[in-house]
């Protein structure tokens, strides 16, 4: 049975029975899902604008996902996303602003700044797991606060005197591009789409191809198996927390340096280090699968823009939506069981 | 004599593979009756279709006579037959009553009666002898009592038969005859018994009768009194098989592994073994035997770099070896048969093929420059499952997939390969059928022949008086005695491992 429901299955029974319960609460709330959906679609490949939209909106789930899932596979489990992405952000930005260099080294200086401040923000939870056995759910939750309020009193007190946004980057440190801006209608797509690809191929080539992998997963499935064969536990959980931060971090260098260009004051969370729990968990941890939930995801948050313009039904349907979806990915057990009782029934 | 259960020509069948074919089994009330059959032969598979858990695709199951479909284990406990599970089922923090209730609590007004309960706990334990107390909490006593909790736990439900699974596997030998004990008494107050095993020495003291599976297949019942060990291995194993291991004399030459003065603490910083002294020297196998416990566990975990010792020192080669970390100690040619394969030796959600170069993945041609060449790995894996008759599917394989045996012999394969001087050997074959264990005592005698020193440590003594060239007793964390297995007897070994003093000549005395 277990071959039967392959990793695809129970992800794309969870996606249908999400869109399904969806378009049940659009209908018992007066609306009419058809449209609503169709809206919604509109609002992901309608146009090019759209595309252009919806591909910038997937990049940093992408990322996200991928920091998330990365640590997933080594035995961590890093809820500390979202503070890393907001440090991250803010030290693309910085660097982007603070020097005057050529484009060749100043954007990659911006880029390689965000994964690293990310980087630097997951070493503190890795290195109090490997020192002190601290959990590293614990330690990165609280770290999440600590960046949010960090940064935002760098931006007020440091970088700016009393604004709420910094001044935007140099050009020579964004990833704007008007190439990609001009065939999507001038939408804000941009370079980060590269970077995150890129991403993509390296989490997935260091996992499957690299004697560090190797390591990293094996430390993650059994410590005292790892030990006995000569790896070093508490090198490998901080490792792999660094590697993860460092993906966060470049998820919030590609908003400072491509969609926006500039960091603000938050009043509260981006979402998106927690968006990337869900992406991960529904791209079951693979680098594929990541990819593919997030441009689901991504997509299902930038249709849903569309919806309340075409047909009015409010966007929140889509949050509700990718609640269902995160729901039945969860309770895919209960899926395979459903499945199980169903098939034994036709025979 | 009427039969209190029967299955009859049970067949299961899983995806790819039947796992049970045509297997009868018919148990006498009031007897003890063995289910025999190597690692992966389909005992469990029978058991749990008895229990409920898997539904046959052939055959009948028949309880006093009456033909019945067990469709869960609720069911199977409404039959009065109950399971005592080898891997335990108890809720740590828990007392002994509170886990015997539990999912069938006693209430008055809504309330849990506890007091009730306990009461009828500890008559239950008076009645079967099981001294079990009530109010223990399960975190806090033994093993063996622990085991005694989950048999209390079917009789609380009412059990009538009861199906061990290797009810020993986990036990010391003074706990071994106190189950031994326990299940006499059972069957005198009228139960019947189904013990799973592959020990046939268990078999041949406490059974009635015993039903033997060979993969898969029944293959027929016999009365225990009108066979021997021999004529059961063979039926299991389906050829002759050789319980004295053939081995020439030793040829020692120089000292491998000199270990002087060592100290080492145990987890909790009691001291576990104190002033030991122990070489082996190449060409030949020590056998360090002693009751569980007497710090073997801390000795090999500071022989392979696992634990911190704190005084003394381990020469390998000559070479000092003491603290050094373990992959250094690998390097400098020790291999280590772990104690616990699940915990140390594999990791079980790597595939065979990664699990067998767990230790060398980093080396040439495994990986260069950090990348790894799975190309290379996998046809190492492959000709490994070859020579050492690995079963396994395939090389991509998940360890876990694998049944113990086959698993240990993977694990033996990987560490005897990298071709060590010294070859640690720590319980290499708890838990084995005899087809298994007559393989890797060849393959640890193979070593020793090709001029290796090896380092066996088992609770076994038939095993340690079998393989071993020599024999060091273990007592409280030193070796109180080195005898030579030829001129001892199981007797004299079992005094000195409870720690009377060996007054001959030629043995090391201690205080």
């Amino acid at each position: 049975m277990s071959k039967y429901f392959s990793k695809l299955t129970s992800p794309v029974i969870a996606v249908i029975l999400g869109l399904i319960v969806g378009a049940i609460i659009m209908l018992v709330s007066g609306y009419d899902p058809i449209a609503g959906y169709s809206s919604m679609i509109g609002g992901i490949v309608g146009d090019s604008y759209y595309v252009g939209e919806s591909v910038r909106t997937i990049i940093p789930y992408i990322l996200a996902g991928l920091a998330v899932a990365f640590a997933f596979r080594t035995g961590l489990f890093n809820i500390g996303v979202e503070g890393q992405l907001i440090v991250g952000w803010l030290a693309a930005v910085w660097v982007g602003i603070a020097f005057d260099l050529p484009r060749i080294i100043h954007l990659p200086l911006a880029i390689l700044a965000g994964a690293a401040a990310g980087a630097l923000w997951a070493f503190i939870p890795g290195y109090l797991k490997a020192k002190f056995r601290v959990h590293e759910v614990i330690v990165s939750i609280m770290l999440n606060y600590t960046a949010l309020y960090v940064t935002n009193y760098l931006i007020r007190n440091v970088m700016t005197d009393k604004l709420d946004k910094t001044e935007r980057i140099a050009d020579t440190a964004s990833l704007r591009s008007p190439f990609f801006e001009s065939i999507t209608d001038f939408s804000r797509m941009h370079w980060g789409i590269v970077v995150a690809i890129i991403c993509v191929i390296i989490m997935w080539f260091i996992l499957e191809r690299t004697k560090t992998g190797f390591e990293l997963k094996a430390v993650g499935f059994n410590q005292h198996a790892s030990e006995y064969a000569g790896m070093s536990v508490n090198k490998n959980i901080i490792l792999s927390m660094v590697i993860s931060g460092a993906f966060a971090g470049l998820a919030g260098a590609m908003e400072g340096l491509g969609t926006f260009g500039y960091a603000a004051v938050k009043g509260g969370f981006t979402g998106m280090g927690f968006d990337g729990i869900a992406v991960a968990l529904l791209g079951a941890n693979t680098a594929i699968g990541v990819v593919l939930a997030a441009l689901l995801f991504g997509g299902l948050k930038a249709g849903a823009l569309n919806m309340p313009l075409e047909t009015g039904i409010p966007s929140e349907i889509v949050d509700i939506v990718i609640a269902l979806i995160i729901f039945f990915v969860a309770s895919s057990y209960f899926i395979r069981w459903i499945a199980a009782r169903f098939k034994k029934g036709v025979k | 004599m009427e039969y209190v259960i029967e299955m009859l020509n049970i067949r299961k069948e899983f995806p790819g593979i039947v796992a049970n074919d045509n297997v009868t089994l018919q148990v006498k009330k009031g007897e003890i009756h063995a289910l025999l059959g190597e690692n992966g032969a389909g005992k469990s598979t029978l058991m749990n279709v008895l229990f409920g858990l898997y539904q046959p695709e052939q055959g009948e199951i028949r309880v006093n006579g009456k033909p019945v479909k067990i469709t869960s284990p609720n069911i199977a406990n409404e039959l009065g037959i109950g399971m005592v599970h080898q891997h335990f089922m108890l809720v740590d923090p828990f007392t002994v009553t509170e886990n015997i209730i539990l999912g069938k609590e006693p209430s008055k007004g809504g309330k849990i009666d506890l007091k009730e309960a306990s009461e009828e706990v500890r008559k239950l334990s008076e009645q079967y002898q099981l001294r079990v107390d009530p109010y223990a909490k399960i975190a806090d006593i033994s093993i063996g009592m622990q085991q005694r909790v989950e048999i209390l736990k079917t009789l609380y439900r009412g059990a009538e038969i009861l199906i061990f699974d290797e009810p020993t596997a986990v036990l010391t030998p003074q706990e071994i005859k106190e189950l031994i004990f326990i299940m006499k008494a059972l069957i005198k107050e009228g139960k019947s018994i189904i013990l799973i095993t592959h020990k046939l020495k268990e078999i041949m003291e406490v059974c009635d009768r015993v039903t033997v599976i060979r993969k898969g297949q029944g293959i027929g019942t016999v009365n225990v009194n009108e066979t021997n060990p021999n004529e059961l291995a063979s039926l299991m194993v389906g050829r002759e098989v050789l319980f004295k291991t053939e081995k020439t004399a030793a040829s020692p030459s120089d000292v491998v592994l000199d270990v002087s003065g060592l100290e080492v603490k145990d987890s909790r910083g009691v001291s576990a073994v104190r002033n030991l002294e122990l070489t082996v020297r190449a060409g030949e196998i020590v056998g360090i035997a002693g009751v569980d416990g007497n710090g073997q566990s801390e000795l090999i975990e500071a022989l392979a770099g696992l634990r911190k010792t704190t005084a003394g020192s381990i020469k390998l080669n000559g070479k000092e070896i003491r603290n050094l970390k373990p992959r250094k100690i690998t390097e400098s040619g020790v291999g280590h048969i772990p104690e616990d394969r699940h915990k140390h030796g594999l990791v079980l959600d790597y595939s065979i093929g990664e699990n067998i170069v767990l230790q060398t993945y980093y080396q040439k041609p495994y990986s260069k420059a950090g990348i790894l060449n799975s190309k290379r790995i996998f046809e190492k894996a492959r000709s490994l499952i070859k020579s050492y008759d690995v079963r396994t599917p395939s090389e991509y394989t998940p360890a876990r997939a694998l049944s113990g045996g086959n698993q240990q012999k993977a694990i033996i394969g990987r560490e005897v390969d990298r071709n060590p001087d010294l070859l640690i050997a720590a319980q290499p074959t708890r838990g084995l059928d005899v087809g298994a264990i007559e393989f890797i005592h060849k393959r640890l005698i193979e070593q020793r022949d090709a001029g290796k020193a090896v380092l066996l440590i088992s609770f076994e003594l038939e095993e340690i008086m079998n393989v071993s060239d020599k024999i060091a007793v273990i007592y409280e964390g030193e070796i109180v005695a080195i005898v030579n297995p030829k001129e001892t007897t199981e007797q004299e070994l079992g005094l000195l491992m409870a720690g009377s003093k060996r007054m001959e000549a030629g043995g090391k005395q201690n205080v």
